[in-house]
């Protein structure tokens, strides 16, 4: 969590509200209507149990047959089956001109990618984790999210990164860092983060389909968990749109504002919070961190009142931090409380169990720090 | 334009200046009727009139230096006696059973969930015992993860594998690494680092501070840096850009590459195509050897010889090309036999292996029977669970590490927190249990 001096100018800023930011009705302007309201939930009929695993392989394999200028590579997806089982049977399935293992050179195969999808293709390159992607993020910002419009919209990037991100369980701090502020920052790229078996496919075909570098942020911890998919997204064309963020439950007293494993973490700590005080929080799963749809933000802002943000990312200049900011820039007036970001810890994740488990938010993190805002 | 108008009117001053005539040590021109070329990035190539692409499927592969065969008995016969006191063979051999034995224990442990992960280096102890052996504690080691016969042999306590591996109070790395990142302030060893290959670099670097340590000392014992890698590592970028800014800045290290067969489930056909990584030192303009891993005479000759050839002059760089095979699974997290049949390890285990080959010899020498090795296998067992259970029994860190570190001094926020934690500590004396940390309270 940041430290409490960071909160500080928030609080002085509330305390002389009146005095200091003007008044700047922009939502109205700036966003565009929400096509959230009229979604409407998938059909009961039959809803099936699936890991975000297997959600994964699915979308994989369903744009490897359907796109035949798609392919995979990434050290151990074929042979091996992937690092962490994401891509189980492709190689059987589409053979090694599609399912590629590569050396161990990030800056080799990435860049080969960027190179492909320069050239026409659709590649899919998959990162043993978005740890390792630091060897390759030249190739991931400078060339793939920049070339088209430095070659002045002649030379789309369709290429699809995609990993575990963020921390596992035990790995140390080179291998548990969270980049979604990192990829976030950069014009060029699209950035996902699902949470849900039906966000993991819905948000990796899109990704897939768009023309743009888009980056999927996995969860290793998800992997293995299971969730209902409703018969609507168990269908091959079943397509998230990037840039919609879902409320995954309505509240009144409480916007949290999350993404990836916090989902669920929220979700549950919205629970606690209905059981034990009896206040709504409603949940916003961002799903994409690039574009944000900080329309939904505000909306649900607007209704409660108070903004939480909950993310694994270090504290500083991140995606809550961006958040919080343009919750002041959009929705300052709507505001009763001072909004609070709930992160990692300001320190290299340490390897020690208890000490890993209390650098990031666990549930009652999140419940504590929503009782304070809320001054239960 | 106007910010090119200085710039030009003083290119012509500097070429009317006195040294626009004098030419650079480095300077090159092509000699009228040379039958070579003196380009600078070529100065000393023929020219040919036959147009020939060199293949490198025609050239003969650079060749493996051994001293003993897979009997332990010496190739050449007529090179003498081995030249290394019967002693320290004895301590080598000890040193990769030790490392052996920990392996096997350490791995069931990782198995049982009393630790997160743990690696092998199983038929790669030849490699890292007989390199470190040639090595003196002031030569600096970056090791990659596959190295615990280098710490064994460089007077790394089964005390210390245990406490790393436990994270306890007694750990180096104050409980922060993930098991097997062992590292120590004497002898130099760095920390190993997760993230593949970038120890390449940084060897590079530190020779190169050794290199200008040894002008402004000249009286001091020279030393050299030692760099371990796999085969695997050598194909990230990082290696090529070490390998080259070492052979261009002329930097005492000596680079070991462990090409054991297998970079995680990628076999080194599918690594690369070349010549093994001895090849791509040649590129660099680096001396580079070839040698048997499981041969520990092999690597301790090559390695002391490179760590001659590194230190003359004013140093350069030396890479050792030593070849084995990985018997175990790349590490805990990894099943081996999806990718590979268990009938070739197997076979591997049986056929060569540096700890058979130098048991051999020695039986052939008469210093070693059934008898010792039972003892000494026991013995060996016997200390590694012995310090295993200490280990697992040590207290914790003191609580105070859990800020520390992060920067060089500890951050203002970070001393309120300590300071926020000790008085719930103090307020809560009864719901926290802190026994198992390094003097308790008294240690935030």
């Amino acid at each position: 969590m940041a430290s409490p001096r960071l909160f500080r100018p928030a609080a002085r800023l509330l305390s002389s509200r009146l005095s200091s930011a003007p008044f700047r009705p922009v939502v109205q302007t700036a966003c565009t209507p929400s096509i959230l309201r009229s979604r409407g939930y998938a059909t009961e009929s039959g809803p099936k149990e699936v890991t975000v695993r297997d959600a994964l392989n699915e979308a994989l394999t369903e744009e490897l047959e359907s796109n035949q200028k798609t392919f995979i590579l990434g050290e151990e997806v074929a042979q091996y089956n992937g690092a962490y089982k994401v891509t189980r049977g492709l190689l059987d399935r589409f053979g090694p001109k599609r399912v590629i293992d590569t050396p161990i050179t990030e800056a080799g195969f990435c860049g080969l990618a960027v190179g492909a999808a320069l050239a026409g293709l659709h590649p899919i390159c998959e990162f043993m984790t978005f740890n390792f992607a630091m060897q390759a993020i030249d190739q991931i910002i400078n060339s793939a999210a920049k070339t088209h419009y430095m070659s002045g919209g002649i030379q789309p990037c369709n290429i699809t990164f995609r990993g575990p991100n963020g921390f596992a369980a035990g790995v140390a701090a080179q291998h548990s860092q969270d980049y979604s502020a990192w990829y976030g920052s950069i014009p060029g790229l699209k950035v996902v983060a699902p949470w849900s078996a039906e966000d993991a496919k819905g948000l990796l075909k899109a990704a897939i389909r768009d023309p743009n570098p888009v980056v999927v942020l996995e969860n290793e911890l998800l992997y293995g968990q299971a969730f209902a998919m409703s018969e609507a997204a168990q269908k091959d064309d079943f397509v998230l749109p990037i840039g919609k963020a879902k409320i995954e439950r309505p509240g009144k007293d409480l916007t949290i504002v999350t993404l990836s494993r916090c989902v669920g973490q929220s979700l549950n700590a919205a629970a606690e919070l209905k059981q034990k005080y009896g206040v709504e929080a409603e949940v916003i799963n961002l799903r994409s961190v690039k574009p944000l749809d900080v329309e939904t933000v505000i909306q649900s802002l607007k209704k409660t009142g108070r903004l939480m943000c909950v993310e694994s990312g270090f504290p500083m200049f991140g995606v809550s931090s961006e958040i919080l900011a343009l919750s002041m820039e959009y929705g300052f007036d709507y505001l009763t409380a001072p909004a609070v970001r709930v992160t990692g810890a300001e320190v290299p994740t340490p390897y020690a169990a208890g000490l890993e488990a209390l650098s990031f938010p666990q549930e009652d993190t999140i419940v504590g720090q929503a009782a304070k805002l809320l001054r239960l | 334009m106007y910010s090119l108008r200085p710039l030009r009117r003083r290119i012509p001053r500097l070429a009317a200046s006195p040294s626009a005539s004098k030419r650079w040590s480095t300077s090159i021109s092509q000699r009228p009727g040379s039958d070579r070329v003196r380009f600078p990035g070529a100065v000393n190539s023929k020219f040919t009139t036959d147009m020939t692409f060199i293949n490198p499927q025609e050239s003969a592969s650079i060749p493996t230096y051994r001293v003993m065969d897979s009997d332990g008995l010496l190739v050449d016969r007529s090179r003498g006696e081995i030249g290394i006191s019967n002693e320290e063979v004895l301590t080598w051999y000890k040193n990769m059973l030790t490392v052996s034995i920990m392996d096997v224990i350490m791995f069931e442990a990782q198995r049982q969930g009393r630790l997160s992960f743990y690696m092998v280096s199983a038929g790669e102890e030849g490699i890292s015992v007989g390199s470190a052996a040639a090595l003196t504690p002031d030569d600096v080691v970056f090791a990659q993860y596959r190295e615990t016969g280098v710490f064994q042999q460089r007077g790394f306590t089964l005390k210390n594998f245990m406490s790393q591996l436990f994270a306890n109070n007694n750990d180096n790395g104050r409980g922060r690494n993930m098991p097997v990142h062992y590292g120590c302030a004497y002898p130099r060893t760095h920390t190993i680092s997760s993230t593949l290959a970038t120890q390449i670099p940084h060897a590079s670097g530190a020779a190169y501070a050794l290199k200008l340590q040894a002008l402004q000392n000249p009286d001091k014992p020279r030393s050299i840096v030692a760099c371990y890698f796999g085969e695997g590592a050598a194909s990230e970028g990082d290696f090529h850009a070490g390998l080259n800014i070492a052979a261009t800045r002329s930097c005492p290290v000596v680079f070991i590459c462990r090409n054991n067969g297998y970079a995680i489930s990628t076999p080194t056909l599918e690594q690369y195509r070349g010549d093994g990584i001895a090849s791509r030192g040649i590129g660099y303009g680096i001396e580079t050897i070839r040698v048997d891993g499981n041969d520990i005479f092999a690597v301790y000759e090559s390695m002391r010889a490179a760590r001659g050839r590194a230190l003359e002059g004013g140093g350069k760089p030396i890479l050792i090309e030593a070849m084995s095979y990985r018997v175990s699974h790349h590490s805990t997290s990894d099943d081996s036999f999806a990718y590979r049949a268990r009938v070739e390890v197997e076979d591997w285990k049986k056929r060569d292996n540096p700890i058979i080959r130098l048991r051999k010899y020695l039986e052939n020498e008469g210093l070693w029977n059934e008898d010792l090795e039972r003892e000494a296998r026991e013995g060996i067992r016997r200390e590694v669970l012995r310090e295993f259970g200490e280990a697992e029994r040590a207290k914790k860190p003191a609580i105070r590490e859990a800020f520390e570190g992060v920067y060089d001094e500890v951050t203002e926020e970070a001393r309120e927190q300590m300071a926020e934690l000790k008085r719930i500590l103090e307020t809560y004396p009864d719901e926290y249990d802190l026994r198992q940390f390094e003097g308790g309270i008294k240690g935030l």
